[in-house]
């Protein structure tokens, strides 16, 4: 479903992404590790479209050009991140917002649009799988909402507009274990077989709750080295120094042979 | 100078052997209107108060001053779009004279009075008198033009304790058909002690007319008298529009005013309040949105003269196209006025490279127990927020609107009439969106 092939980026003539090369599956769940700096937030803002970077290379999405869309037809073909950090809209109604959002996107489908009504016994319904209640709903996006509660927000706009590849950006920065718990129950609550999803994450504390089918590791704008779960752990052992050291000597990186 | 030649023009029509109808005191107070732009001229660059307003354009137009027999086709659906009938009583003004079959003069408390400017001065009444022969006559060249032009426009008396449920209409529409006019309501609102009342004014006329309102408002405050006022200003984008409010204050009134200023090709709105008794209260609201080459300017003096008196100020700019926004806003608090709280924030949104936003607020302070603050603010689309909404889906263009919708909702929300509010909401954020879905934030 998801094919990036020798993607580079750069931001004021700085190159952040390197040739990044990585192919996932329907259904899978992937994480990407490294250090900070490594470019994994580049990758994401990348493939949702964010503004001002210099891209080449090829990322193909269901068979289409992802890089060609816009962010909201990204979008309405089913890709969402989950910010690292959401903004604050003050003045838009939480409610409003994601209404609006999925109505966007079942307009761009060609869906009929849900109505105030149908649209609040859905998010309700969803709204219990990140335990949020209503009075989140009433307030303004995000709006003097706590890290975690923040990160909650995006996970039930996941929920809401089930997307078909989910980008979560270190979704667990800033969250106590509580929270962590709570985001990574709404995670898993939502992996199915039509889902896949990439996790970003500096610490492996995540992939404890959301477990991977594969973990890759990026380092200075590449993919050095793809691996099952038991790589994130060794990870945390060892380090990100000591996959750049055994990767050193690599004739070229891991991922997708070139 | 146009202006005066139609001034100078109705005058004439007007002297006593001609015309009856003003009354000896209210003809010297027009000559000496006239006299007075005269001597004085026009407001130019160098006038403090309107320095980033080119009144050139409004000058350059040969305006013929509005009669009563200048209107005529104007319907009830008309004034029904332009103002939405709050079903309380309603006065309605077509080239500032009064239509009294558009009009309802109906559900006031006894004792309490709801007319014209014209009823009272053909009664003989000299209770306007004061009105015309003080400010605001003296204070600028259109005020004067005002005094000199004036014929008609509401009057409003409440009695001591009156207290009016439905809010009190004034519709200001304008038929230029054809012939540039210049329009001139004057309003007197006198408000006994204890009364309360809400106001509201629309202004509105026809898409592609030529015409000048130029218009004054006058509000009077006795002690503990509460106002609520409303501005809506949808003129067409082909006219022009200028108006004076004019607020005084008795002890503990409270006055509060919400401008929403969508239309004109040049529009000022200004507002005088004079806080003349102890613990008096103004709040001064507006949302301005210059597109296009329109220009939106809003001039604010606030003087504080007693102790303990309040002053609010809010007020938001979207400035798009070509569009011009002018804040000009002056806190003047008086020796011996302690006690004064006064706060005023001006925020402004640009949009476009070409747009422009003037903001100026001003304290001017001669006493030491006070509490002021001001601030002004101007920026740009935050970029952050426009992609988290498009990385939802909604179209950047949607978004945008959203955004500035978002940005100007806290004012719409602040219409505490709801029928007036849903009239506005889409006419607010109508100009940024792409759909005509009602947006309920």
């Amino acid at each position: 479903m998801l094919k990036i092939k020798e993607l580079h980026a750069s931001i004021e003539d700085k190159e952040i992404l390197r040739g990044v090369n990585l192919e996932l599956n329907a259904g899978e769940v992937h994480a990407i590790m490294g250090p900070n700096g490594s470019g994994k937030s580049t990758l994401a803002s990348v493939l949702i479209g964010r503004d001002g970077y210099q891209v080449s290379g090829s990322v193909s999405y269901e068979g289409q050009d992802l890089l060609a869309l816009s962010p909201e037809e990204r979008a309405a073909a089913g890709v969402f991140l989950a910010f690292q950090h959401p903004v604050e809209i003050p003045g838009v109604g939480n409610m409003y917002f994601m209404r609006t959002a999925l109505n966007s996107l079942r307009r761009q489908r060609g869906q009929e649009e849900l109505d105030p009504v149908d649209f609040l016994a859905l998010a309700q319904e969803r709204m219990k799988l990140v335990e949020m209640d209503q009075s989140f709903m009433n307030r303004s996006v995000n709006e003097g909402f706590s890290g975690g509660e923040k990160k909650r927000n995006e996970i039930l706009q996941m929920a809401i507009l089930e997307p078909k590849l989910a980008i979560l950006d270190e979704t667990d920065s800033g969250l106590d274990i509580d929270a962590l718990r709570i985001v990574a129950n709404g995670v898993n609550a939502l992996r199915s077989a039509g889902r896949s999803m990439l996790v970003i994450t500096h610490h492996q504390r995540l992939l404890d709750y959301i477990v991977p089918d594969r973990v890759h590791v990026m380092t200075a704008g590449q993919i050095v080295r793809s691996g099952d779960k038991d790589l994130a752990v060794e990870l945390e052992a060892n380090g990100y120094t000591s996959v750049q050291q055994a990767n050193a000597g690599r004739l070229a990186p891991v991922g997708v042979a070139r | 100078m146009t202006l005066t030649r139609a001034a100078g023009g109705v005058l004439a029509g007007r002297e006593p052997h001609r015309d009856d109808r003003d009354p000896a005191w209210l003809h010297e107070a027009r000559l000496a209107a006239l006299k007075w732009v005269g001597v004085h001229g026009f407001p130019t660059h160098k006038d403090e108060d309107w320095k980033y307003t080119a009144l050139a354009p409004i000058l350059a137009v040969p305006f013929e001053a509005a009669t009563v027999t200048s209107s005529n086709w104007v319907t009830a659906e008309m004034i029904d779009a332009a103002a939405v009938d709050l079903g309380g009583p309603r006065l309605v003004f077509v080239n500032g004279h009064f239509a009294p079959e558009l009009s309802r003069l109906t559900g006031l408390p006894a004792g309490s009075v709801v007319t014209t400017l014209a009823a009272v001065l053909a009664s003989g009444s000299d209770r306007l008198e004061p009105f015309f022969s003080h400010t605001p006559g003296e204070h600028h060249a259109f005020a004067a033009f005002n005094d000199a032009l004036a014929e008609d426009g509401a009057f409003i008396h409440l009695t001591s304790g009156a207290i009016l449920d439905e809010p009190i209409q004034f519709v200001f529409f304008s038929n230029a058909d054809g012939v540039p006019l210049i329009s001139s309501p004057r309003s007197v609102i006198i408000a006994d002690s204890g009364s309360r009342a809400t106001i509201v004014e629309t202004y509105a006329g026809i898409d592609g007319d030529v015409y000048l309102t130029n218009a004054v408002t006058e509000f009077v405050l006795a002690d503990d008298a509460q106002i609520e006022h409303y501005k809506i200003q949808l003129e067409p984008v082909t006219a022009f529009h200028l108006a004076l409010l004019d607020v005084r204050q008795g002890r503990n009134s409270r006055f509060t005013s919400r401008s929403v200023m969508l239309g004109a090709s040049i529009a000022r709105h200004e507002v005088r309040v004079l806080l003349d008794g102890v613990g008096a209260e103004v709040s001064l609201d507006g949302v301005y949105l210059p597109q296009g080459d329109q220009l939106h300017d809003n001039t604010i003096f606030i003087d504080h003269a007693a102790t303990n008196c309040t002053s609010h100020q809010l007020y938001k700019g979207v400035l798009d196209g070509r569009g011009h926004g002018v804040f000009n806003g002056h806190i003047m608090v008086r020796h011996g006025a302690d006690g004064t709280d006064a706060n005023q924030k001006n925020k402004n949104l640009i949009l476009s490279d070409h747009a422009e936003v003037d903001t100026r607020p001003r304290l001017e302070i001669y006493t030491d127990d006070v509490k002021c603050t001001h601030g002004a603010a101007v920026g740009q689309m935050d970029e952050e927020a426009l992609l988290y909404l498009q990385a939802r889906g909604i179209p950047a263009e949607a978004a945008r609107g959203l955004l500035i919708y978002a940005f100007v909702h806290e004012m719409v929300d602040r219409i505490a009439i709801e029928q007036l509010r849903t009239q506005l909401e889409p006419l607010v954020a109508g100009r940024f969106r792409n759909d005509d879905r009602p947006v309920e934030l």
